[in-house]
């Protein structure tokens, strides 16, 4: 099974919406361990991408396979097990507004695990803890916390099963430059003692910079390169200086070699 | 595959801890842990060399041991743990530190509840009444400046809540009139007084049931709608772009919709009793073999006016009600989707007790009055 060490492995991707093709022959691999950001213009498929991975969406033709199990084929029974081993944070978080942070973090752990009530509880609060919550956050619902604060609860929530991959749809989009940091911080800071693989689709040039080990290029329907952000900035892909070579690209990578 | 994934060597005082250390096998090491006899003085060792491996579940299980130890006076040591486990470890143990009991929340006796909810009813009803009044203002303010008046908004909602509504108010006013001939017209053949179905019939449909029987089917259709649509705005800060705009939401919103059903309601009730009663007449050939010519000239001698127009005349009451608890409620709506779907039930259930109250209030006027 440990045949490598790739944890996903995309290959010949191609899905259709309706008529419109929006990703055509994709090859893509995620190594185990890494943080790999997904990025592209407006429209370019990454949300598709990740849906794809995620079996929200079904691929039109070509193989995905998470965790060495192949996803377009998979028996809801298998695909039951693979979810256990992910979590996912939604770019609008997907808190459930009926229940509270703490029923919304325990819901998965109820769900799939036969631990005692107290326990439940304690492991819960254990995660909204380390998503950089308040205790007191726990007993509120989903709509009385600021923005910055549900991005940290739903992710409290995707890590509750202690996965080995989390997605993260635009993980800052929407939030002031301080939380955006603190946020990356976070995402860093986990990354490094849960030893997770992280997906990462963002716009932001920021955490592109800080957070990323990979960032995979999406374009024409295709991933165009994957590479480190150093490497990625030079490259000569008219689209992939569009997107960098601007003034904020350009801010962004200055700040990375000055601050870092 | 965690058969003895603690062990504990009394000897050396070395608890060593193998195998998988994560949230799948957490009961099992619960488990196992509790069959352990731990020491309740002295040094303690707890070696992690032959953990595979650890996560969050397994670290904090671990905490909660050394924690359970310490206070109990014995001194805990790691050793050959791996440095992920131990940042790990270190990690959760700084956040259990500040705390450790999840909050918890008081449930409250059965005199607060009672009195919370007094206050909540009396709060939600001056709430309503500030809307009313509210709503009055902007009446006020529209009629004296006419080029404010949203026609386009008002022809839709007569279109919506009154033409598209014509077929099932139409159909189910039709059996009414059918289901009222059967159940009565038993009783009038008893007494060979069957030409008293057409007095029967006609004064309770026209007075109570047509107008009743609409409204109620309209509260369903449409005043569930209103807190829907409105709610949903208010969730996508459609309400609020609005206000901003110089616009308020109850000039375009919420006014053509109470006038246009102030405006339908009453013509669908006229439908109403016309389906009602012809639901009636056929009811009458078929099983007490009036015809429909006799049916008709006796309604014409046997039914005044009066009952036609006190039934359309209850409507615009019940349309007012309808359209401005059905408006309130979706102004009230807030933060969350569960709360549109709480709002759209109440909106339902307070439209038809109020139409009902209502109603009852009418009868025990016009008893009075002797119409």
């Amino acid at each position: 099974m440990m045949q490598n060490d790739n944890i996903i492995d995309i290959k010949n991707l191609t899905t259709q919406l309706g008529d419109t093709i929006i990703l055509q022959d994709l090859n893509l691999s995620i190594k185990r361990g890494e943080v790999l950001g997904i990025v592209g213009g407006s429209g370019s498929g990454k949300t598709t991408l990740m849906r794809a991975i995620l079996s929200l969406t079904k691929a039109t033709s070509g193989s995905i396979r998470v965790f060495g199990h192949e996803i377009t084929t998979a028996t809801p029974e298998t695909l039951l097990k693979i979810q256990k081993r992910w979590g996912v944070l939604f770019q609008s978080n997907a808190l459930f507004s009926s229940l509270t942070l703490l029923e919304n973090v325990i819901f998965p752990l109820k769900e799939h695990t036969q631990l005692g009530l107290t326990d439940l509880q304690d492991l819960a609060l254990l995660k909204i803890l380390m998503a950089g919550l308040p205790a007191d956050a726990a007993s509120k619902f989903p709509a009385e916390l600021s923005g910055g604060m549900q991005k940290r609860g739903g992710l409290a929530r995707a890590i509750v099963l202690d996965p080995e991959l989390i997605f993260l749809d635009e993980p800052t989009a929407g939030l002031d430059p301080e939380t955006a940091a603190g946020f990356d911080d976070l995402i860093l800071n986990l990354q490094s003692t849960m030893g997770l693989t992280i997906v990462m689709v963002t716009h932001d040039l920021d955490s592109l910079w800080k957070v990323t080990n990979r960032v995979a290029f999406l374009g024409n329907k295709k991933v165009i390169s994957v590479d480190s952000m150093p490497a990625l900035v030079k490259n000569s892909d008219p689209l992939i200086q569009a997107f960098f070579g601007g003034s904020r690209g350009r801010a962004a990578e200055q700040g990375y070699h000055h601050g870092y | 595959m965690a058969q003895d994934a603690i062990h504990y060597d009394s000897n050396a005082r070395q608890l060593l801890c193998r195998g998988d250390w994560n949230l799948i096998h957490l009961t099992h090491l619960q488990s196992n842990l509790t069959a352990i006899s731990l020491p309740t003085s002295g040094d303690i060792t707890v070696n992690g060399e032959a953990i595979d491996k650890i996560d969050s579940a397994g670290a904090w299980l671990l905490i909660q041991l050394q924690d359970k130890l310490k206070q109990n006076g014995v001194r805990v040591k790691r050793i050959h743990f791996s440095e992920q486990a131990d940042k790990l470890l270190s990690i959760i143990n700084e956040k259990l530190a500040d705390h450790t009991e999840p909050p918890v929340t008081k449930k409250p006796g059965f005199l607060a509840v009672l009195g919370c909810n007094t206050l909540v009813q009396l709060k939600g009803l001056q709430g309503y009444l500030a809307f009313i009044g509210q709503l009055t203002f902007e009446l006020m303010r529209l009629i004296a400046h006419p080029s404010h008046w949203r026609w386009n908004s008002l022809a839709s909602v007569l279109y919506r809540t009154g033409y598209q509504a014509l077929p099932i108010i139409a159909l189910l006013s039709f059996l009414i009139g059918v289901v009222l001939t059967y159940q009565m017209g038993l009783q009038l053949r008893n007494y060979g007084a069957n030409i008293f179905i057409v007095d029967l019939l006609g004064l309770s449909v026209l007075r109570e049931f047509g107008s009743l029987i609409t409204a109620i089917m309209v509260s369903g259709r449409t005043g569930s709608a209103f807190t829907a649509s409105i709610g949903m705005m208010k969730l996508n800060q459609e309400i609020d772009a609005l206000n901003t705009l110089g616009v308020t939401p109850a000039e375009l919103l919420l006014i053509p919709r109470i006038i246009g059903l102030f405006i339908a309601l009453p013509l669908l009730t006229m439908w109403a009793d016309i389906f009602g009663v012809v639901g009636g007449m056929i009811a009458s050939d078929a099983m007490l073999g009036i015809s429909w010519h006799d049916f008709l000239h006796r309604f014409s001698q046997a039914i005044p006016m009066r009952a036609l127009l006190i039934g359309i005349g209850k409507a615009p009451v019940f349309a007012l009600i309808i359209a401005s608890v059905g408006c309130y409620q979706g102004m009230q709506v807030k933060n969350s989707a569960e709360s549109v779907g709480q709002n759209t039930t109440r909106s339902v259930v307070l439209a038809i007790f109020f139409i009902i109250v209502a109603d009852a209030i009418f009868s025990v006027i016009f008893s009075k009055m002797k119409l």
